[in-house]
């Protein structure tokens, strides 16, 4: 039988307009690739392939210029991220979809284990509950429990990335994007982080990943797509003139 | 979701109007005054919605007419033309088309609001709690010892002691001033709030503090929020989606990582690529 992929892209371009500078800047071009449940797709390729740009168009932080973003949702659906409403976006994004970025956002005062367990509150867990898976994860990726109740504003690269970490796997997401999770870890705590990527991967997470290391692509991903700089986008005018 | 609140096509002119102004005036015009008969278009054709539990955004500079677009709403000003739909326990409220009673209703029972300047949400004349009092009395509370209880736990929750609920406002610093006006709109615990540039000329430190209450309430009280302000930082820590003005019209409008990380309009891209 045919496994039907969770996402599939399809053609995903993005280029950004520069008004002021009249300058069309281009980011990602054609990109097609699939990701499974319980797998892991690694994006590859030089910097400014625009491997980030195609995490930020799937989950729509970004407007993709071109092409289609396909994602089967839990209740059987399919739909084109690249088009949908953003009341479904926000809708996904809160149940199914997890992005884990290389910046910790979060509330000013607001500490750890809050932000950690934010996506859980989110869904309607009980919030002593929701604390408390908080409390394994971030356990699980030893964060230290007398900084749990502290805002991570003071925290080092490593310690924010780990919460960030800790926010995005928390609600077992049925997608999950992640850019560069290891970048600022030691050989040891990256282990660690593999491990629960590992855990995730187990119970059926479809994972789209950047890896800063070669050797974890090599170690993780069950399949492996190779992006390209894209060539310089053609001044607006000839663009116009070729789309006319 | 439930869609709680559905607005289409409102307009807001100052002035006489004349059937050119709205050609006349808007972003590519780069005015809101029609040159032909000196009219303000402070507002035009917004059409948006909100869900329940939503916070909507609306960003852009003094002028492009985002406090308008609350106002009208809030029954402050009437709009010059335009629909609004409220959606309430299984009824339907047509805001502009109902009587000005009902809309007092709606305004004093269903909806709440902060505005930037205190003196326009409180009255100076009574104590913080008074003005606690006066809300819940309009809405039909009557026992005076079940009012002052329920207008001390709302100081509170507003990290405003209790002990100086009796004191006039015009004592407490402008971050107080501020609290006591949230705590004032929630007494009644409205399904609808609408925020105007709430945090605007506080420090910093109260800032964080009046949004970390703001999205606490929210999340407690699952209220839907529309707010109003031209500081990028407040956008992104409380809406999840976003709409831009500028002479009366929304250029654009998306989720706010999207409009933040990838604006689309000129006027978009330079709001974002100028902010701190």
């Amino acid at each position: 039988m045919l496994i039907k992929p969770v996402l599939k892209v399809e053609g995903y371009s993005k280029h950004f307009h520069l008004h002021e500078q009249n300058k069309v800047i281009p980011s990602s071009h054609d990109v097609n690739l699939e990701v499974f449940a319980g797998q892991l797709t690694a994006l590859i390729g030089p910097t400014g392939s625009g491997k980030s740009s195609v995490l930020n168009g799937i989950f729509r932080t970004y407007l993709p210029s071109n092409g289609r973003i396909l994602y089967a949702t839990e209740d059987g659906h399919t739909i084109d991220l690249a088009l949908a409403d953003e009341h479904r976006i926000l809708e996904l994004r809160r149940n199914e979809i997890a992005f884990v970025t290389q910046f910790l956002r979060f509330l000013p005062r607001q500490a750890t284990e809050d932000v950690v367990a934010q996506p859980l509150c989110r869904q309607g867990v009980e919030h002593g509950q929701a604390l408390e898976r908080a409390h394994q994860m971030l356990a699980a990726l030893n964060i230290p429990e007398r900084l749990w109740s502290v805002s991570p504003a003071t925290f080092s690269g490593g310690e924010k990335q780990r919460v960030n970490l800790a926010r995005g796997l928390i609600s077992k997401p049925r997608l999950l994007l992640l850019d560069e999770p290891t970048a600022s870890l030691d050989s040891k705590t990256t282990d660690l982080v593999v491990e629960r990527i590992e855990a995730l991967k187990n119970e059926g997470t479809a994972i789209l990943a950047i890896f800063h290391h070669p050797e974890l692509v090599e170690r993780m991903a069950d399949h492996v797509v190779q992006l390209s700089v894209p060539k310089p986008v053609k001044h607006e005018c000839e663009q116009i003139m070729e789309n006319v | 979701m439930r869609k709680i609140l559905e607005v289409e096509g409102l307009s807001k002119v100052y002035g006489s109007g004349c059937p050119e102004c709205f050609r006349l005036t808007g972003p590519d015009m780069d005015t809101n005054i029609c040159p032909r008969c000196g009219s303000v278009v402070a507002a035009h054709d917004l059409t948006f919605d909100l869900f329940e539990g939503e916070i909507l955004g609306i960003i852009g500079e003094s002028g492009s007419g985002k406090s308008t677009a609350v106002k009208c709403l809030y029954f402050d000003q009437p709009p010059s033309s335009g629909r609004a739909l409220f959606h309430d326990q299984g009824e339907q409220h047509d805001l502009f088309q109902i009587n000005r009673a009902k809309q007092r209703q709606l305004a004093n029972h269903r909806f709440g609001m902060v505005y930037q300047n205190p003196h326009l949400g409180l009255n100076f004349g009574i104590s913080a709690g008074g003005n606690i009092a006066e809300r819940l009395l309009m809405s039909g509370a009557r026992h005076y010892s079940d009012i002052r209880l329920r207008a001390r736990t709302l100081l509170e929750r507003t990290e405003v002691l209790g002990e100086r609920m009796d004191e006039l406002p015009k004592n407490f610093s402008g971050g107080m001033q501020q609290r006591v006006q949230i705590a004032k709109a929630l007494a009644i615990e409205p399904p609808l709030l609408f925020l105007d540039e709430i945090t605007t000329g506080l420090d910093l430190s109260v800032q964080a503090a009046i949004l970390d209450l703001i999205l606490e309430i929210q999340q407690e009280l699952n209220t839907s929020m529309i707010v109003v302000t031209h500081d990028l930082g407040v956008i992104r820590l409380l809406a999840g989606r976003t709409m831009v003005m500028k002479y009366g019209r929304i250029i654009e409008s998306g989720l706010t990582d999207q409009i933040l990380e990838d604006p689309q309009h000129a006027y978009t891209q330079r709001l974002v690529a100028s902010s701190l």
